[in-house]
């Protein structure tokens, strides 16, 4: 069993490892910038110490946060989400201070961090994949690639990445003049003209599988989360069960992901992406984020378990006695963001007014509270709304009640946009896709 | 006739993507902003070529900033 545990990470993440800390009755010591000073966080914890330097670099500061684990006399560090989660360096750091790392280890957050080597670890695993090619070099070997995978296609940066450089083919009357756009773009922004093709998923859907990779070398799953609901490629809702899948497609994606996190020696919690292509009924492997996700809670309402919890007894090397029952009821989590509800602008700003929606079936795990700033030098999460229900109908009215009672005063933020998207038509269905966003707010990528 | 493309929003300049003489149209990126741990990108919102960047890769901007000047179409 732990007894103390650094959480180097901010907001609303290291709240929620404080709150399984001081359940568990472990130690809970935060670190944290100067900026962030006044935030719920810092007084939570049973210790806090400030870190040097500011704004985005203060939680990278690997070598500062050794130093304060080692003088608080911490034993683990939990990484949370984002910052250093998934920098295989700072796992490796943390373990050679003989400190307990909060996460799997360090080999492989560097095989799945890497693209190329986590899509490889897919395919061993018998994973499917998104049909592809490699990188091209002429348009001739795009058109016969194209070909081969059938159309429509995307044509991608080889070294590119959030969203940018990248066109759609519907035949091959556009392909050269795509395949020179995406390649001039992607030689200015990256640096690197070469591209590749790969299938295009008109209608996806982004659904991934939690898994818990145990001391004894076997994967548990936990269900799926649809996180479908996104602008700018990052997730706005996320829901779980996915009203887009069946059981039978189910078993599958439970299956695939069990097979990939035991192939590579998964320990702890992890979660693996896929696109679900609706119109193929089919899945592809995206990639699997080694840390504890930003949307676990929805995980926690439909199994009545604990991710945190699991995540500190395994890093001990225990067996977290995590049920085997199967999920019950429906969760949705909405993320409350100091961005505008029209654009999704990040409008930072000072915190006036803070009240919280209660009641059954109702979480807020929350970041910030009145007399807080949200600064433009974090990212725009100031709150995360869960709610469950016996069914997604109970859900959605309770997901209603909730954003109404649920007031922000000062910076704008997307609960305008969480209200207007559980009464509109398309996510009431369920039948709705990673295009959402842009149908209920056009000119929104 | 000149067109100024203004930021809506304070940001650091992360990447300038096009360049003074490129033929653009209104929904082609012209710089990418970085605000928050999101990339935003700016589009012309008109046809035409670029005159000139007012700002460079980096630039702390605050909102209303001229960005670039296009010659429309």
């Amino acid at each position: 069993m732990i007894t103390s545990v650094l959480i180097a990470n901010r907001g609303e993440i290291a709240r929620r490892i404080i709150r399984t800390a001081r359940e568990q009755g472990i130690r809970s010591i935060a670190v944290y910038s100067g900026i962030d000073t006044e935030l719920p966080f810092v007084a939570e914890a049973d210790e806090a110490v400030q870190l040097p330097g500011d704004g985005a670099t203060a939680y990278r500061d690997i070598e500062a946060i050794l130093k304060i684990a080692a003088d608080s006399g911490a034993e683990a560090i939990h990484p949370g989400y984002g910052f250093l989660s998934e920098n295989a360096a700072f796992a490796e750091a943390v373990t050679a201070a003989g400190l307990i790392w909060v996460g799997p280890s360090s080999a492989v957050i560097s095989t799945m961090g890497d693209k190329i080597a986590a899509r490889e670890a897919a395919i061993a695993a018998g994973v499917p994949v998104v049909p592809g090619s490699a990188a091209l070099s002429s348009v001739a070997e795009a058109v016969s690639e194209a070909d081969r995978i059938g159309y429509p296609v995307m044509i991608k940066a080889a070294g590119g990445g959030g969203g940018m450089g990248m066109a759609v083919v519907d035949d091959d009357s556009t392909i050269e003049e795509s395949f020179e756009r995406v390649s001039g773009v992607a030689q200015r922004l990256f640096g690197d003209a070469r591209v590749f093709v790969e299938r295009y998923v008109r209608r996806g859907r982004h659904i991934e599988v939690q898994v818990v990779g145990l001391p004894d070398g076997n994967a548990l799953t936990f269900g799926e989360r649809d996180c479908s609901v996104q602008r700018r490629n990052q997730k706005l809702v996320e829901e779980s069960p996915s009203p887009a899948i069946d059981d039978a497609m189910r078993a599958k994606l439970m299956s695939a992901a069990k097979l990939l996190a035991e192939r590579v020696g998964y320990r702890n919690a992890g979660t693996v992406e896929m696109i679900f292509d609706v119109d193929r009924g089919e899945f592809y492997f995206l990639e699997m984020n080694t840390r504890i996700q930003v949307e676990h809670p929805i995980t926690e309402a439909v199994f009545g378990i604990d991710l945190v919890a699991a995540q500190l007894a395994i890093a001990a090397g225990e067996d977290p006695g995590l049920p085997s029952h199967p999920a019950s009821g429906h969760a949705i989590e909405f993320r409350i963001n100091a961005e505008d509800s029209v654009r999704f602008l990040p409008r930072p700003g000072p915190i006036k007014g803070w009240e919280e929606p209660t009641g059954d079936g109702v979480r807020v795990d929350a970041g910030y509270r009145a007399g807080n700033a949200v600064t433009p030098a974090y990212d725009s999460l100031m709150a995360k709304l869960i709610v469950y229900g016996d069914t997604r109908d109970e859900a959605l009215s309770r997901a209603r009640v909730a954003l109404a009672d649920f007031t922000i005063d000062g910076p704008k933020t997307t609960l305008d946009f969480h209200r207007e998207l559980v009464d509109s038509a398309e996510f009431i269905s369920g039948d709705y896709d990673t295009h959402i966003v842009s149908r209920l707010r056009p000119g929104t990528k | 006739m000149s067109h100024e493309v203004i930021a809506e929003l304070a940001a650091n300049v992360w990447k300038i993507v096009a360049k003074p003489g490129d033929k653009i149209g209104p929904d082609d990126t012209l710089v990418i902003l970085e605000s928050m741990k999101m990339e935003i990108p700016v589009a012309a919102e008109v046809s035409g070529t670029i005159t000139s960047f007012a700002v460079a890769e980096g630039d702390t901007i605050d909102e209303g900033t001229v960005i670039a000047i296009v010659h429309t179409d």
